[in-house]
């Protein structure tokens, strides 16, 4: 049936549920609930990690289209199937999100004490929801585990969050939920339109090109809170800030992708029409975004804000290479979202490091953690790098290929979407250099111990993911040339098409 | 390959000795990382002269597969050719002497030596990356790489803050530079299709018709493209406005400012013009730009190392005045005239910092050179080569400099152009206020009374072997370089030397006019040089009193000069606060108030609304009874109205 010889996909996704089960019916007293469930959550994720691996193994990067495929009759009358399988595009976000479940859930091992066992049910739930959600092929099943994945999220900021958790987390709801409602009108027109909701179907239908204009719009709304864009991305530094760790690193690691992909799998391929139309838009709210938050970032005195805003400023620098509807544009903004993922959850697990020893975020509370924490400062330096997008580290390639995208666009699209190259060095190494350098001051900083072992292994996979991303970025690339090949290609085609013939489809 | 050996040796040495520092311990780390320079100091010479022997063909290595996106491709591959293995040679060579140097120098640092040792090997491979790169983006990566090795020595010293502001500063002021530079190669694979050296230059010619829309003015791509990659090379080499950051880069150990300013970082930016040779040869108007640029820059920090105190900022000037010498030969069209310079330079500048360091080492780490005098006889050693690197800084015969700088004041005359004839003027001058600070500098350094205080005067001793060996060997190349070399780089055959590596236009006779120009020409870099010593003799040395009345008479320009032309106030105050406060005002604003305003102003007109509507819920059936009758009266009347 697939390439794998047995539903990998199904497997995938709901393996993690079937863990949550498990870890549900843990009985005992307080601790060994908590010991139980921290192992069961950590050996569900790590299996279903090794399964995954199956794809990067087996995945023929040669084919533009879906593999692994699966579906099961689900709601015929409706054209609705149960369908999953992976093409170029979305392989790796399914790797990536395999990848930093157990990194997580490592990283909550000490930290998390407070309902252990509901707090590992939350995140091998979104883990499902992750993963189905990067697998669908049917809009319908991507549209449950679109919103899936808000409640696993919503619980884990609100529950095990900070001091103002409850209006992050009914903040980061809202916001989200908002733009969805618009998303699943767009869903029913596309159903009315092509009398199914399978994928790889949409992808062939051409929808009339005043419809295109509103589809877009409604799918803008929901996926644009979730890159986020601005003006929409308010919600994310509250977000993270209340968020604990574990939450901030998949957040930023896989739930900022979801907006991006979304336009990669929908907006782009779907409304040829609209995109070209619109790209104009997307551009200037892009680069506003770039300089906007970047400058906002310089300004921060919280380590996670200050993250969480440049991580607002990487995905503008997405979402100006997927509209370039060229291959470099569209492979740099993949780059950047794998990148961003990697080196981004990387940090905020390196925040998550000196919260976890001091308990604050307050920039102005550290200084001098070279002299005491000199692997540390190694790690930090590294993942500093890789943001501000030295060559030869991850955060390189991205934005140096959706500039090389954005040139064939526009040359000040390029120079401007790309300043977040200075001012990004500017605020990194500002940060840098009032948590790592300097002198050491008050006495709880002197007595801070280094990496721990258990850190170390959090680590290690992404110190060894940002290096190979960065000096063999073609063995990630080779994943999706052809895919977006083919997508770009599709793309034009699509707009050489005479208006007039733009009919409905079956 | 043995090329690729003095490449790669030295990121060996750096991560043995920055990984496994803590294990093998200090000596063990110094162990590695010099045992990877001397490797790759053995390697590169014998690749070079392998190569210019001709016992070898030029060509590419292949290391593997690089970027790779649709049409774009790179690879990993190091370019074996005169130019790059004459840069290979020097780097791995200067800098192996700077690495032995730095076991003395830095043998009194409290903290571990591995970091500062693992962080100078690096600082060499991402050189040697740069200058063997194949491609843009390889070239991108070393120019990148020294950047973040020079932001991580520079704050060496991390508890400093000083230390951590220079770094950051010259980290940021490259990458603004830096960034025109990568628009420049996108531009380049928007136009040629690729960015690899072997594709790009062949295709020049053909392209040298095409244009680029940009301002709503139609230009020549190629002139675009130059002038983008020269944005680039001004802020690696430090040229008029992106200078800002070299002097303050003194805050790292000496021995990094030896390496920064001879062998590795702040030569980058020449290379990048002779490596793109075949391109800038057809963009005129960009290389006029490059020679007006840097010719200021070559008479702006002469100026201003004129009225430096500390040691090592006068060299930094003298450095950065360099540099621009360097660039008005490469906008002439000499660019074989500005790599002899660079080559020779390195030995001259390394020397000439590392005597500085070993003064500062004898002083026990006085930098001001107002607190030192009278030390000649103490450190003769360290005087004497001292002088050496003057003589062959400010182009005396037959020290290195005069053979590199008078070709390229010679050029710049040479080029019979009204921008060359400003280069030519300016570096004239130049020469004569560069023999003035640098005899300023040995006179204040080492002649007249002592002025430490008597603590540190009995503390003063010529530096160990580790540290003067290293010394005289860039000395003996201070001394013989130029005059070995010219032949061989400027002679009637530089074809032969050169081979593909350095291409010039059809029309570009610089080098062979330089023959016949007039004898005055050929005698004023001379003249001038012994003039600013002369001078320099008068004002501190005979009649000492002179400069104070001189400063106190045009306090104006004094002070102009002490604060070097006030370019580091004026970027403060137009461009780091209001971008600071323009972020804190976004912040506070514009996500604040205005963004989170309107949904936070939602959510309290809904939980308003809602207590209003609580109140209409009385209980009362009378009431809403009432309300419904209103309801079907509303909704009968709209009916009867709109939709009979």
């Amino acid at each position: 049936m697939n390439a794998a010889g047995f539903p990998l996909l199904s497997l995938l996704t709901w393996l993690p549920l079937f863990g949550g089960l498990i870890i549900m019916f843990v009985r005992g007293d307080e601790a060994t609930v908590a010991s139980n469930a921290r192992w069961t959550a950590l050996w569900t994720s790590l299996i279903v990690f090794v399964l995954s691996l199956v794809l990067w193994v087996r995945f023929d990067p040669a084919d533009p289209g879906f593999q692994f495929v699966e579906s099961a009759s689900w709601l015929p009358q409706w054209g609705i199937t149960y369908k999953l399988g992976v093409d170029g595009i979305s392989v790796l976000f399914v790797l990536l999100s395999t990848a930093l479940t157990p990194i997580c859930i490592l990283a909550s091992w000490e930290a998390i004490t407070t309902r252990v066992r509901e707090y590992m049910l939350a995140f091998l739930i979104l883990e499902t929801m992750m993963v189905g959600m990067f697998a669908a092929m049917d809009f319908v099943v991507f549209y449950m585990f679109f919103e899936g994945v808000l409640i696993p999220m919503y619980l884990i900021i609100g529950i095990w969050g900070g001091p103002r958790r409850v209006y992050a987390a009914i903040k980061f709801f809202l916001y989200t939920l908002a733009g969805s409602v618009l998303m699943l009108l767009a869903l029913l027109a596309m159903w009315s339109v092509a009398g199914t909701t399978d994928i790889p179907t949409l992808l062939h239908t051409q929808f009339p090109a005043s419809m295109q204009t509103w589809l877009f719009l409604a799918f803008l709304a929901s996926f644009a809170v979730k890159v986020p864009m601005w003006p929409v991305h308010t919600w994310l530094p509250d977000a993270h800030v209340e968020a604990p760790t574990a939450g901030s690193v998949i957040l930023a690691g896989v739930l900022l992708k979801m907006g991006a992909y979304g336009f990669l799998r929908f907006s782009l391929p779907m409304l040829p029409l609209a995109s070209a139309h619109l790209a104009p838009l997307m551009f200037a709210l892009s680069v506003v975004a770039v300089v906007y938050t970047s400058l906002v970032a310089l300004a921060q005195t919280d380590m996670k804000k200050l993250i969480a805003y440049s991580s607002v400023a990487h995905m503008g620098v997405v979402t100006i290479g997927i509209f370039t509807v060229n291959v470099q544009g569209i492979s740099g903004a993949m780059f950047q979202m794998l990148s961003h993922g990697v080196v981004s959850g990387a940090l905020f697990l390196c925040v998550g490091v000196v919260y976890d020893r001091i308990h604050t975020r307050e920039i102005a509370r550290y200084g001098g953690l070279a002299d005491r924490m000199p692997a540390y400062a190694l790690l930090f330096m590294l993942f500093t790098m890789a943001s501000i997008g030295l060559p030869g580290t991850s955060g390189f390639v991205g934005e140096f290929l959706v500039l090389v995208g954005a040139f064939q666009v526009n040359f000040w699209l390029a120079l401007l979407g790309s300043l977040g190259m200075i001012l990004g060095a500017g605020y990194m190494l500002y940060l840098y250099r009032r948590i790592i350098f300097g002198r050491i001051t008050r006495d709880d900083l002197r007595a801070i111990l280094d990496l721990s072992p258990r850190e170390i292994a959090v680590f290690a996979p992404l110190v060894i993911l940002t290096l190979w991303m960065g000096i063999y970025p073609s063995s990630f690339s080779g994943f999706w040339d052809a895919t977006v090949t083919a997508m770009v290609e599709h793309h034009q085609a699509a707009l050489r098409a005479p208006l007039h013939l733009a009919t409905v489809a079956p | 390959m043995i090329y690729a050996l003095a490449v790669f040796a030295p990121l060996a040495g750096a991560l043995v000795s920055g990984l496994l520092g803590k294990a093998i311990g200090d000596r063990g780390a110094m162990g590695a990382s010099i045992l990877g320079m001397v490797i790759a100091a053995i390697c590169g010479p014998v690749a070079f002269f392998q190569l210019t022997a001709g016992a070898v063909e030029p060509g590419v290595l292949d290391l593997g597969p690089g970027i790779e996106s649709g049409r774009f491709h790179v690879d990993w591959a190091l370019r074996y050719d005169t130019l790059a293995a004459a840069m290979v040679a020097m780097v791995s060579f200067v800098s192996m002497l700077i690495h032995v140097y730095s076991i003395g120098y830095m043998g009194h640092d409290a903290r571990p030596r591995y970091r500062f040792f693992a962080y100078l090997s690096l600082f060499s491979f991402a050189m040697l990356m740069l200058v063997t790169a194949d491609n843009l983006a390889q070239l991108f990566f070393g120019w990148e790489g020294v950047g973040l090795c020079s932001y991580l020595l520079i704050g060496y010293w991390y508890d400093r803050p000083s230390a951590c502001a220079a770094a950051i500063k010259a980290f940021v002021v490259n990458r603004i530079a830096d960034l025109p530079f990568a628009v420049g190669i996108a531009l380049i694979f928007f136009k040629f299709g690729s960015i690899e050296f072997a594709t790009i230059f062949p295709a020049v010619a053909q392209h040298a018709a095409d244009t680029y829309v940009l301002f709503g003015t139609t230009f020549s791509s190629i002139e675009v493209i130059g002038f983008l990659l020269f944005i680039g090379a001004m802020g690696k080499s430090a040229q008029l406005g992106f200078h800002v950051w070299l002097p303050d880069a003194m805050e790292g150990p000496t021995p990094v400012s030896a390496l920064i300013h001879a062998a590795t970082m702040v030569t980058a930016g020449v290379f990048l013009m002779a490596r793109m040779s075949p391109l800038m040869e057809f963009a005129p108007y960009t290389l006029g730009f490059v020679t007006f640029i840097g010719a200021s820059t070559a008479l702006f920090a002469a100026t201003v190392g004129c009225a430096q105190n500390d040691i090592k900022r006068v060299i930094a000037y003298s450095t950065c005045s360099q540099l621009g010498y360097m660039f008005v030969a490469a906008g002439v069209g000499a660019y074989q005239a500005s790599i002899f310079h660079l080559l020779t330079h390195a030995f001259f500048k390394a020397l000439l910092f590392l005597t500085a360091g070993s003064v500062i080492h004898a002083m026990s780490d006085e930098q001001d050179m107002r607190k030192m005098g009278g030390i000649w006889r103490m450190i003769p050693l360290t005087y004497v080569l001292m002088w050496i690197g003057n003589l062959a800084l400010g182009g005396i015969p037959p020290f290195s400099g005069y053979f590199s700088k008078d070709a390229i004041i010679e050029a710049a005359w040479a080029s019979h152009s009204g921008i060359g004839h400003y280069g030519f003027w300016c570096t004239v001058i130049a020469a004569f206020l560069t023999a003035f600070y640098s005899w300023r500098l040995i006179i204040m350094t080492f002649h007249g009374t002592p002025r430490a205080d008597h603590h540190t005067m009995e503390h003063v001793h010529e530096s160990p072997l580790v540290m003067t060996v290293p010394l005289m060997l860039l000395a003996v190349g201070a001394v013989f370089a130029g005059w070995w070399f010219h032949g061989q780089l400027l002679g009637a055959d530089w074809q032969a030397f050169w081979g593909a590596a350095i291409q010039i236009a059809p029309g570009n006779h610089v080098l062979a006019d330089m023959e016949e120009i007039p004898g005055w020409v050929t005698a004023a870099p001379l003249v001038v040089g012994i003039a600013g010593i002369a001078l320099a003799y008068v004002f501190y040395m005979f009649v000492p009193a002179l400069p104070g009345q001189l400063a106190a008479a045009l306090p104006w320009a004094y002070n102009f000069l002490l604060n070097k032309w006030y370019f580091d106030e004026l970027y403060g105050a137009v461009i780091v606060r209001p971008l600071m406060a323009l972020g804190h005002g976004l912040w506070q604003v514009g996500d604040a108030t205005i963004i989170d305003g309107i949904p936070n102003g939602l959510a309290s007109l809904t939980e308003g609304g809602s207590a209003q509507v609580v109140k209409v819920q009385t209980g009362s059936i009378a009431v809403y009874a009432f309300s419904m009758l209103i309801g079907l009266v509303v909704l009968v009347s709209i009916f009867l109205l709109f939709l009979r």
